[in-house]
């Protein structure tokens, strides 16, 4: 026992003693935030690591929790699925944090049901408004109360938690209004919970990010979305509609925050230029959908110069195209 | 009147309902061993077919290149080198905080420590540390661990974190441990002049190792499945490279500084290949989860073993 003992008793006393500090200058590329954004970012920190031997780590802490430890400082690069909120650009302030806003990608919000529904091909943004809106829980729970000729069975409904951005931008883009939703759906931030949900149950509705959808194109049906208070008519979730600027209004953009402070170091200046230069190849290799004609000379453009904060304070984040996002005056 | 050899003639019908009475008895006693052994093989058979639905969906994906491979967007090419690194060295961590702190807390209780309120306090509050859900301690150590100590979302943090989630585990099975060594033998050191400390140290202890380390074995095997505590502090998903080596080829030889490098672990990377969509990535998830299931009933047989060994050394 003695003889074990001491050593091991040294090893703990090591273990106290030494003193935190002397790894800290080491070169690590911090990311998180979204876990919509995170196979895109994942992707690129894995071929920058391959190609340039910098370390980066990217963590899932959704959209709004990863802009808490961004606005803090705490990491480089900001995975988002929704623009940069007023109180998080407040807490940028306090944390006197600069940042660039950078368009990456499209993800087509993708509403989904079961692949032997028969009476639904596409849907009206309002019906999907009666479906959704709080004032919905307990009022609206069969088909037919949605529109007549729907079958008189109930309606399961399955969408995203409420940490995520999917659900944030689900909710502004179909109730008017950001987190307003009812509550009594089964909601997951794990979409395969979602996608075995509609899957199983003739008479589900769901909606989840396109890579989802797209992975498990054979067992589900995705809705057309027709936007009738513009007068639209209904357009099938695709890449091509989505770069046409038609899938509207659940199109949507991505976005990585880059902490300016954080681009003078020259690793993470390097991994986002890698970055813009690359993701258009990768996201598509994982489902999502890049940015049409030449957006991505302009994000170039907008971090060369670096031109710093959000084009959606106090502007809508709905349906703009992504010549307008990179042509809006920037607010700090 | 009855004498001493005379044969007691009791009614028939008394005996008969007596004899049906033990029967009856027999027949329950009976029917809970069979029930009692139905409930134990389901509860196996639900451990069976878990861990064969695991090997069915994952085995084909363990091989050297899983082990020895970082995470990657394609499933295939992925693999869980810094999950088990990371997991291997959180261990290491968490055995260090909580096996001293925990003995040292348990010899105290049970053989230093005056029977009063004070010690009923602490004792009620360590049982009740135990039944704390696993998040609480993950919050606990991100205020404390993270920042305030600023040891950042690094592995010295996490391995605290679930060591002190396994503190208690180790205090009640050490006390546990002491308590089944009879009085005699503590009688008998002090008998000779022994102070309390070389009782502890030359009897107690090497007498109770088999049931501590049981008891560490399985608050280790309880800590390496967690995931909530460390994704509360921040462990991350994608992480393509190891801590900085703890031996170095220079002067002073050995380096701490791994403690201080943001980590990941398996369950995290089994939880996040489970979201991800696409087939491929289930298997990965399914294989990641078989490695899990392996090294805990590994680590629970050791503890089976050494209980049975450190039986066999000692009679009194």
């Amino acid at each position: 026992m003695t003889k074990t003992a001491l050593p091991l008793l040294g090893f703990i006393l090591g273990l106290f003693a030494y003193v935190p500090g002397s790894s800290r200058a080491e070169q690590v590329v911090k990311i998180d935030g979204s876990s919509t954004v995170y196979p895109i970012t994942e992707a690129v920190a894995e071929e920058f690591q391959k190609a340039s031997g910098t370390k980066v780590t990217v963590g899932i802490s959704g959209t709004g929790g990863g802009f808490k430890k961004f606005t803090r400082g705490e990491t480089d690069v900001q995975n988002a699925s929704r623009p940069i909120k007023e109180e998080e650009v407040k807490a940028a302030k306090e944390g006197k944090i600069e940042y660039l806003e950078l368009p990456i990608a499209y993800d087509a919000l993708t509403v989904v049901v079961n692949s032997k529904n028969d009476w639904v091909d596409s849907i009206k943004i309002s019906d999907l408004k009666k479906i959704w809106e709080p004032e919905a829980q307990g009022k609206i729970t069969k088909w037919n109360q949605v529109r007549p000729e729907w079958p008189d069975k109930e309606i399961k409904l399955y969408g995203a938690g409420s940490d995520s951005g999917t659900f944030d931008y689900f909710t502004e883009a179909v109730n008017g209004k950001s987190k307003a939703s009812r509550g009594n759906y089964t909601a997951s931030e794990d979409d395969n919970v979602l996608v075995q949900g509609v899957e199983g149950d003739r008479y589900a509705l769901g909606y989840m990010g396109y890579s989802y959808f797209a992975a498990h194109q054979k067992r589900l049906k995705a809705l057309g979305i027709e936007w009738d208070a513009k007068g639209k008519p209904a357009v099938k979730p695709s890449e091509e509609a989505v770069l046409a600027g038609t899938y509207n209004p659940l199109a949507r953009p991505l976005f990585i925050y880059v902490n300016v402070r954080s681009l003078e170091k020259p690793e993470v200046k390097s991994f986002v230029e890698f970055y813009i230069k690359n993701v258009d190849r990768l996201a598509k290799e994982v489902k999502y959908i890049p940015l049409p004609g030449d957006a991505y000379g302009k994000v170039k453009g907008r971090f060369e110069k670096l031109e710093k904060g959000t084009a959606f304070l106090h502007q809508s984040d709905l349906a703009v195209p992504i010549s307008e996002i990179l042509s809006r005056p920037l607010v700090p | 009147m009855h004498f001493a050899g005379d044969s007691i003639v009791l009614p028939e019908h008394f005996l008969e309902h007596q004899k049906g009475r033990a029967l009856r008895r027999k027949a329950i006693d009976r029917w809970f061993g069979r029930l009692g052994l139905i409930l134990t093989l389901g509860t196996l058979g639900v451990l069976a077919i878990l861990l064969l639905n695991l090997a069915a969906n994952g085995l084909f994906r363990i091989d050297w290149h899983f082990l020895t491979s970082f995470p990657s967007r394609r499933a295939a090419e992925a693999g869980v080198l810094s999950a088990w690194v990371g997991t291997a060295l959180l261990m290491l961590v968490t055995a260090s905080l909580a096996i001293p702190l925990g003995v040292a807390a348990g010899i105290y209780l049970e053989e230093y420590a005056p029977k009063n309120k004070w010690t009923d306090f602490v004792e009620i509050n360590i049982a009740n540390l135990a039944g704390v859900p696993s998040i609480l301690y993950g919050l606990m150590a991100l205020g404390l661990f993270v920042y305030k100590f600023r040891f950042g979302q690094s592995i010295l943090a996490g391995g605290m974190a679930l060591g002190c989630l396994v503190l208690p585990i180790v205090i009640v099975s050490t006390r546990e441990a002491l308590r089944t060594i009879p009085a005699m033998i503590r009688e008998a050191a002090f008998a000779l002049g022994a102070t309390r400390w070389q009782a502890v140290w030359h009897h107690l202890l090497p007498y109770s190792t088999g049931g501590i380390s049981t008891g560490v074995i399985l608050a280790m095997s309880r800590a390496i499945g967690e995931s909530s505590p460390l994704i509360t502090i921040g462990a991350l998903t994608f992480i393509a490279f190891l801590p900085p080596p703890a031996i170095l080829d220079h002067a002073p030889f050995v380096s701490f500084s791994w403690l201080f490098s943001p980590f990941t672990a398996l369950p995290i990377q089994m939880f996040n290949w489970v979201s991800r969509p696409g087939e491929e990535f289930q298997a990965n998830a399914a294989a990641a989860g078989l490695l899990l299931m392996v090294i805990t009933l590994g680590m629970n047989g050791a503890a089976i073993l050494l209980r049975r060994h450190a039986q066999r050394n000692i009679k009194w």
